[in-house]
């Protein structure tokens, strides 16, 4: 099942790539959704942490009495409290010794802190002014320890140790051909170095949720997440089977991956756990800039060797990431790094060498795009300096090195569906028309165009799988259970409309339960764009199932062959006429046939991961597209207006096209914040970023409509041939805002944020284009 | 039971939504956490606690203000709407809603309360805006999903119905 590439033809759909409102819009928009920090419960607690002030330190004393005789205070919990405190990551194709690598980390640190930020004790309360108060007489005295606060620095010899073992967490290496042979032929190499930045989510919902023990001594933890399946996490901290532990996702305000590890369930657990009484922890947006964990930091090195006529002959890429404090998916999120880093484009030869290491600073990992977008900024603007040192087309160059089907990556995987980068760098060129002109003296335009690849679906290593379960009430409306956590991308939505479509039921009349880890079935996280590959196939799987079950008992019944009924919204059509589905199903019971069915998804297999990168396969299939960026430089100030965006990508087919744009205009918008204003801003360990007011995602004065431009090739792997759209529209503004602005100025920033001094840099640098 | 310690004990009554609500407010707590733990009206929510996100954005007699800045004693005897306040008695969503629904104005919808109350207070002045003006007023309610365009399209097109 999970190879075929499946596709429809358009006129015969009916709701699927229909622009319909979502069906939870409408509550969202009543203002009446309920998101986790919401809700209340009679007798509920206040929980709060309380978290390292300095980066590097071992904890000399740590004393709680005073916090717990402040009135109002129910319980002050350590390390000591927690049934098992200590958490492990297995790092895959790592190895210390003997064995896999598992990192370790703390739920609340009894002995050293490694970060600024790092929860120390936990309070509870009855009220908010009791856990503020409280949470200022915690005493912790501690005993500083040096501070490292760079890769290099990590990672050199005789260097502080962050964790006992070293400070290399993991290491990647790609060697696909001759690298030196390729680079003594080469007509010309390219060489540059870029550094991405630490990125916060940033959603607006920040950390929240409530917990309690319902009737049968089950935990309950209802959650903004990405993933229900971390109750397995907190029965373990617990100290309890997982069966007694549920975790329930309401509609999520916002994830982006910042909520794909664990962020207040466990504290939530052991506060009730420790109380027995229904306990709420919300945290501030300071904790959650501070201390939640961020994108990572990249250093990139990229030498390029191609021909006369554009062809690259071969990379030569090395990539350093800062892995902060703890482990948490770094390994992994560099992995994504190294097997997308050298873009969309055939390459005969490639040496890629990733690293990642602990510093003191906060812990990094998941966020849109997963390593595999910072990587972007090198291999497009290599491609884009190809072309001027060349004086080729920039389209052009990227046309003769575009990936087609069947070529291999570096890796080795080979791309087992069409491809349509050339017809997205088409589309958003001809949308873009003429170059606009500067609007004044002492200003500059500059265009260009960014490309990229992004994976969809969990690596395959992973052995991802995904469930629904779909049945009809005796009414003829539908329930649709699959505990996918609905982050706002319509994830539930579109499982709704699957159903509607296969089995022509009207989507007024369907209702989605998702996000809940006992009573739904399990679909897997809301991560790595796959849910609508892994939960969308279920869904489509069960929908058939079901379908075919109602369709074959009408058949036994009427003696109609199967092939010659259909269902409709009219009802099940046969030669003989018309059943209505109430009747049919009157009669699927009468004749002991399920009017509900479970589909299972299970998602391609691969090869094992070892730190030697090799294999068929590492990730379902790729997404494709290209955006172009318009940008007026102010040349005194340094300020950026970008005054054009068009996106365009090959989405396999548009579930909804309304919610597909709104991921590309959304992403787009969040790289543009990336490549020009946002920065979390560390020195020496210590987090400077403490609020919005210092942390600048994009206004909607700062960025202008995005135009995006959907190709469908129905060449995904998803339902109805559907490719995932989540992450990939990430990670070309990085590259397409700053190859417009060395387009406009004539010399390129290279280290992100851009910000209005780096502009003035390179205005220094360079050679203006429009100036008169 | 353990001791719970009240300082102030002073209420505020306030008309929220047009229900009259009288609750204790300590003398520093916000409107925003008197409307959410005291009154129980949820939809406005907590985004940053320093008035940058727009996320509480509620109505004080008319007028936009974030919630989470103001302290509700401040506020003794006003009007406050929020975003539930816009639905009508019947569930049936306003004009302004509506086209927040048709044009996708919301993916999360964590932001949309607080959009939706801005945009209230731009279309109460009759004027008409033009996109850029639009996003310009909407500069300090924050989104991180849509990229902000479908919550524009949402706000031009009530502007025209309006007219």
């Amino acid at each position: 099942m999970s190879d075929e590439i499946r596709t429809s033809k358009l006129d015969e759909l009916r709701v699927v790539h229909q622009p319909l409102a979502r069906h939870d819009a409408a509550e969202k928009i009543a203002g009446s959704t309920r998101f986790a920090g919401d809700l209340a419960y009679t007798g509920m607690l206040h929980a709060r942490l309380v978290r390292s002030v300095v980066p590097s330190a071992r904890l000399t004393r740590r004393d709680v009495t005073a916090a717990r005789q402040v009135p109002g205070v129910v319980a002050v919990l350590l390390g000591e409290d927690v049934p098992n405190n200590e958490i492990s990551v297995d790092v895959p194709g790592q190895t210390i010794a003997v064995g896999a690598l598992k990192a370790r980390m703390q739920i609340l640190a009894t002995e050293r802190v490694r970060f600024h930020g790092e929860p120390i004790a936990l309070v509870i309360a009855e009220t908010e002014d009791a856990l503020a108060e409280a949470c200022e007489a915690v005493e912790v005295e501690l005993e500083e320890l040096p501070v490292i606060s760079e890769p290099a620095q990590a990672l050199a010899e005789g260097a502080f140790e962050v964790h006992e073992g070293g400070n290399l967490l993991a290491e990647w290496r790609i060697d696909r051909g001759d690298v030196d042979d390729a680079f003594a032929r080469a007509d010309l190499v390219i060489e540059g170095e870029y550094t991405t930045q630490f990125v916060d989510h940033a959603y607006l919902e920040p950390e929240a949720g409530v917990a309690w023990y319902d009737d049968d001594g089950v935990m309950n933890i209802r959650v903004a997440t990405q993933v229900v399946e971390h109750f397995r996490d907190v029965a373990k901290i617990l100290g309890v089977p997982d069966s007694k532990v549920r975790v329930i996702a309401p509609y999520v305000g916002g994830g982006f991956g910042g909520k794909e590890d664990m962020t207040v369930e466990p504290y939530l657990a052991l506060a009730v756990a420790h109380t027995r009484r229904p306990v709420r922890m919300q945290w501030t947006r300071n904790e959650s800039l501070l201390a939640r964990a961020k994108r990572h930091r990249n250093q990139m090195t990229y030498r390029t060797a191609a021909r006369e006529d554009g062809a690259i002959l071969a990379q030569d890429i090395t990539i350093v990431s800062d892995a902060g404090a703890y482990a948490y998916l770094s390994a992994l999120v560099l992995l994504y790094s190294s097997v997308h880093a050298c873009g969309p484009y055939r390459v005969g030869a490639a040496r890629i060498r990733a690293t990642t290491a602990y510093t003191n600073n906060p812990p990094t990992s998941a966020f849109r795009g997963f390593g595999g977008m910072q990587v972007v900024l090198g291999y497009e603007s290599q491609m884009d300096e190809l072309a001027k040192r060349l004086h080729l087309d920039p389209g052009e160059v990227r046309k003769r090195n575009a990936l087609r089907r069947g070529d291999r990556l570096p890796v080795g995987q080979e791309i087992i569906t069409e491809v349509q980068l050339a017809e997205t760098i088409d589309a958003v060129r001809e949308r873009a028309g003429e170059r606009p002109e500067p609007s004044g003296p002492r200003r500059a335009v500059g265009r260009a165009i960014a490309s990229n690849m992004q994976s969809y679906g969990r690596l395959v290593w992973l052995n991802d799988s995904a469930a629904a379960w779909i049945g009809f009430q005796m009414d003829g409306s539908l329930t649709v259970r699959c505990a996918v956590p609905d982050i706002g991308g319509g994830q539930a939505s579109s499982l709704a409309q699957i159903a509607s479509e296969v089995l022509a039921a009207d989507m007024d009349r369907i209702t989605v339960h998702f996000g809940d880890s006992a009573l739904n079935p399990l679909a897997g996280t809301t991560t790595a764009t796959r849910q609508l590959l892994m939960s969308g196939n279920a869904a489509y799987e069960a929908a058939v199932m079901l379908r075919d079950q109602i369709l074959g008992a009408v058949a036994d019944e009427t003696g109609h062959p199967l092939e010659s009924l259909a269902i409709t919204p009219e009802g099940i059509t046969s030669p003989g006429g018309v059943t209505s589905l109430t009747d049919a199903l009157h009669l699927c019971r009468r004749r002991n046939v399920p009017i509900e069915a479970l589909g299972t998804f299970f998602g391609p297999k691969g090869t094992e991961v070892t730190r030697d990168l090799e294999g068929d396969r590492l990730f379902p299939d790729f997404t494709f597209g290209t955006h172009l960026a318009d940008v007026e430089v102010d040349l005194d100030t340094g300020q950026v207006t970008v005054l054009r965006y068009i996106a365009s990508h090959d989405v396999g087919r548009a579930i909804n096209p309304l919610s597909v744009e709104g991921q590309i205009a959304g992403a787009a918008v969040q790289g543009i914040g990336q490549a020009l204003l946002e920065e979390i801003v560390m020195q020496d360990g210590v987090n400077l970023t403490g609020g919005f007011f210092q942390y600048l995602i994009p206004t909607a004065m700062d960025v202008p409509d995005i135009e995006t431009i959907v190709l469908e090739s129905g060449e995904g792997l998803g339902p109805f041939g559907a490719r995932g759209i989540g992450e990939p529209p990430i990670g070309p503004p990085l590259a397409a805002i700053s190859s417009a602005i060395a387009d406009a100025v004539g010399a390129r920033p290279t280290t992100l944020p851009i910000t209005p001094e780096r502009v003035l840099e390179c205005v220094e640098r360079g050679v203006i284009r429009d100036e008169p | 039971m353990s001791t719970i310690e009240r300082r102030d004990l002073a209420t505020t009554t306030l008309t929220v939504n047009g229900r009259r609500v009288t609750r204790e407010a300590g003398g520093h707590m916000t409107l925003l956490r008197w409307l959410r733990d005291e009154a129980g009206v949820v939809d406005p929510k907590y985004g940053c606690g320093e008035g940058v996100c727009g996320a509480c954005t509620v109505l004080v007699d008319g007028e936009p203000a974030s919630a989470c800045i103001v302290l509700a004693a401040q506020c003794e005897g006003a009007e406050v709407t929020t975003a539930a306040g816009l639905t009508g008695d019947d569930g049936a969503l306003s004009s302004l809603q509506e086209s927040f629904h048709r044009h996708h104005a919301a993916q999360c919808g964590f932001c949309t309360p607080g959009m939706l109350m801005c945009a209230s207070a731009m279309l109460a002045d009759g004027r008409s805006r033009s996109r850029d003006e639009i996003r310009e007023e909407l500069h300090g309610n924050l989104c991180r999903c849509t990229g902000y365009q479908h919550i524009v399209d949402a706000i031009e097109d009530a502007q025209g119905a309006r007219r």
